[in-house]
């Protein structure tokens, strides 16, 4: 048996499995990929006891520092700690190159698409994206038509869902052009990391993440309306939150903290003339840049949802008329719709003239007749997932599906089509994560974080999601997923 | 800053302020019971029941169990210590961005701390540890406040909340103890009475300082002026009145609103307590002097609220 092979069975890594999926540490089993090589001997040389100690320090301190996400419908204990894995995931430099400009690629080309559907509509008349699709979106907003937003930018901040299949390339399974969430995990996990592994740190060669807050900053600041002859010369920059109940409230008190903005919840801003206020101790002050996390659908009473009390009553109007910018742009939901994403590929295309760098998953549009027949017949293989939902609601996983949740995914789909789409299972790359006190492999995905302002800034990395019950392929904090913090290696 | 901010400070530091002020008159409370007859302890139930304005049991009947979760761990009663500890927590959450990360982990391990304890009859033998754990916590909190945040207008919001709270708890707490005053109350008290007096002046952590001041030797006369009138001593209510006014007058040039109606309903009610004498007090009424004293506080709290916090937008707009 040759040495590498026996190293397996040493602990931590004494039960850890193979399958099917992209091993992110092991090239086979028992021979660590070169990038993996320095983490491995560092577990294999370390008591498992120490690691267990720095698993518990790291959890009291994410309790005792708050970090913690909601989980929706349940009244006990709804603030849980999102859990923490402490083994590092590694990215080569290289990959990451081609991560970064694949996902620059794809904001330049969506923000074209979202600003031609909202003006001329060229990509219809072309016939490349139906324009049925386009209209019926739920998050499609008739409001936008003819509006134009700061610089033509319309996802200001971006959160795409990458995974790894089996051949060891990355594909893209979905773009959160909303609101997207989870970068202070990234923040606090990589806090964490560096106190737990400082030497193997440094010895890496980790590219740093720190700087996220002041890019954002940055990028928030290029929409402001002030022009240089503007009697006031920094623009107000605030967070709307939608409060201290939102699921995300963690995150926008940690982000707002970083970057010295107010957070802001919809009651203390007020419209007046279309323009927007907030209100403070020292009497109303005027604000120019909201970074909103706020869905559309709340962000403005007399314009959206009525009963939305999250919101300002006159917002739009004001955001209308120019003098506040809004990050993210009213509307973007329609770019990021599930049954959209499969015509992506062919946006990039038709707007840039390059081929995707980064591959999409296959996607089965049921609006479709032979598709969606291929998916009725195969839904204990593929995977379902409403358009217009995210966090892992609304899905079928189909082999982990019992018969009644099929058929009730079926009523569903027949009777509305195209509010569902359906992907193969993918099997996406698992890494080991250290659990009851030895390393086993989970599944995991990587959410880069892409800022789009005077120009792209991704730092480098992004959130791994991990899902952390065995088996399980759902990574969102919401159904048991966790996270780790992501090292992408300097050149 | 926000006024909703503003708002969230100021009743952090009342709840916390509520929290502890609690937790020292139940613990204090408890000591005392030790060294009296049953009967004499009975009408302190309703005493401390009032000084802390809580529920009064609904069948009427005193029983030492039951009166103590409802002050401690009774989530449904609004003013019992996991209540405000929770609701002082819950404010903070809400502008955490505004203070350390120091703060909030002090007042976030506070808070878990306080929702860990069950109630039982063997936490109750011992529950001196959890009152003196609250009452420590507070004080770790306000120390990591004055050391880990500036001194601005948020600072100065905490300042605040915390001082009308105190002036406002002081003030009612002595006068569940005026009526009960002898009828020379210039003379030292003894046994049954020396406890109460001495109660009340540890339920302000006064004890100690009374001492150096006037000796051993308990007159309620002495009392009362000590923990109305002393200009030195934090627990007294000129003190906190004093740091009231300061906190407003800070506010009122940070937000350059000068000589509005807070700084001026704070400064009368400062001067009233600075010039007043304990005889003439005693003589013109000390249950209408503390009375007015809780009636001018309680104004200048609904100036500042209408002041910074809730202000018409109509008037605002037209600045």
């Amino acid at each position: 048996m040759p040495e590498s092979v026996r190293t397996l069975f040493r602990p931590p890594f004494r039960n850890y499995q193979f399958d099917s999926a992209y091993d992110e540490m092991f090239e086979a089993p028992g021979l660590p990929r070169p990038h993996y090589q320095a983490l491995f001997q560092t577990l294999l040389e370390l008591p498992p006891e120490e690691m267990r100690k720095s698993q518990q320090a790291a959890d009291l301190s994410f309790l005792h520092q708050g970090i913690t996400f909601t989980v929706y419908g349940n009244d006990e204990g709804t603030e849980r700690v999102f859990p923490n894995d402490l083994l590092p995931r590694i990215i080569p430099h290289q990959e990451w190159r081609k991560i970064e400009s694949g996902l620059t690629q794809r904001i330049a080309a969506l923000n074209l698409f979202l600003e031609d559907v909202y003006h001329g509509g060229r990509i219809l008349a072309d016939g490349i994206v139906p324009r049925e699709l386009v209209y019926s979106c739920r998050h499609f907003r008739r409001e936008m038509r003819n509006l134009t937003v700061p610089r033509g930018i319309y996802v200001s901040v971006c959160g795409t869902d990458l995974v790894r299949i089996p051949d060891g390339s990355f594909a893209v399974l979905e773009d959160n052009l909303r609101v997207p969430s989870g970068v202070s995990y990234m923040l606090a996990n990589r806090k964490v990391l560096k106190k737990v592994f400082p030497t193997l740190f440094r010895d890496y060669g980790v590219c740093p993440v720190d700087h996220y807050a002041q890019a954002l900053l940055a990028t928030l600041r290029a929409l402001s309306p002030l022009t240089s002859s503007s009697s006031r010369h920094e623009p107000t920059v605030v967070l709307l939150t939608p409060g201290v109940f939102n699921s995300a409230y963690f995150e926008h008190t940690f982000l707002a903290q970083q970057m010295g903005i107010e957070l802001v919840e919809g009651r203390d801003l007020l419209v007046h003339d279309n323009l927007v206020y907030m209100r403070t101790t020292a009497g109303l002050k005027r604000v120019d840049v909201i970074y909103r996390r706020v869905d559309d659908d709340f962000l403005d009473p007399l314009c959206f949802r009525r009963d939305s009390s999250l919101g300002v009553p006159g917002l739009f109007n004001a955001y209308r008329a120019g003098n506040v910018a809004l990050a993210n742009a009213v509307g973007t939901g329609v770019a990021d719709d599930k049954a959209l994403y499969a015509y992506v590929p062919a946006i990039i295309r038709y707007y840039l003239g390059e081929d995707p760098i980064l591959a999409n998953v296959q996607t089965y549009l049921l609006t479709d007749r032979s598709q969606r027949s291929y998916v009725l017949e195969h839904l204990d293989e593929l995977v379902v997932k409403a358009v217009g939902e995210s966090g892992g609601y609304g899905m079928l996983i189909g082999p982990h599906s019992t018969a009644e949740q099929r058929e009730e995914f079926r009523q569903r789909i027949l009777a509305e089509p195209r509010n569902y789409i359906a992907q193969p299972t993918l099997s996406l790359s698992r890494a080991p994560c250290f659990l009851d006190g030895e390393a086993q492999a989970r599944h995991v995905d990587l959410r880069p974080y892409i800022l789009y302002g005077e120009n792209v800034t991704l730092v480098p990395g992004g959130l791994t999601r991990v899902a952390l019950r065995r088996g399980s392929l759902v990574v969102n904090s919401s159904q048991g997923g966790g996270s780790k913090d992501t090292w992408v290696l300097r050149a | 800053m926000l006024s909703r901010v503003a708002d969230s400070l100021y009743w952090m530091s009342r709840y916390l302020e509520r929290a502890e002020h609690t937790a020292r008159l139940i613990d204090v409370d408890f000591q005392l019971r030790l060294d009296q007859s049953p009967e004499a302890g009975s009408g302190r139930w309703w005493r401390l029941l009032e000084a802390l304005q809580a529920p009064h049991p609904e069948d009427g009947k005193i029983d030492a169990t039951t009166l103590t979760h409802i002050l401690t761990l009774d989530k449904t009663n609004s003013s019992s210590i996991i209540s405000c500890v929770t609701a002082a927590r819950e404010n903070l959450r809400q502008v955490r961005e505004q203070c350390s990360s120091e703060m909030w982990e002090q007042l976030n391990r506070l808070y878990l701390q306080v929702n860990s304890t069950v109630s039982s009859e063997a936490w109750l033998l011992h529950s001196h540890v959890f009152f003196r754990a609250v009452q420590e916590g507070a004080h770790l909190f306000q120390g990591v406040t004055d050391s880990t945040m500036s001194h601005g207008e948020g600072w100065q919001y905490i300042q605040l909340g915390r001082y009308v709270e105190r002036t406002d708890a002081l003030a009612r707490l002595i006068g569940t103890h005026l009526s009960r005053l002898p009828y020379s109350p210039d003379q030292a008290v003894e046994s049954e009475e020396y406890l109460e007096w001495v109660g009340l002046l540890k339920s302000c952590t006064a004890f100690e300082a009374y001492c150096k001041k006037y000796t051993a030797e308990v007159r309620p006369l002495r009392v009362a002026e000590f923990l109305l009138l002393n200009p030195e001593f934090p627990h007294s209510v000129r003190f906190s009145v004093d740091m009231v006014h300061a906190a407003l007058r800070a506010i009122a040039e940070l937000t350059e609103r000068k000589a509005e109606q807070p700084v001026r309903l704070a400064g009368r009610l400062r001067a009233t307590l600075s010039f007043s004498q304990i005889d003439e007090v005693m003589a013109s009424g000390a249950n209408a002097y503390v009375e007015s004293v809780r009636q001018q506080c309680g104004q200048a709290h609904t100036a500042i609220h209408q002041i910074y916090f809730d202000y018409p937008v109509e008037e605002a707009l037209s600045h």
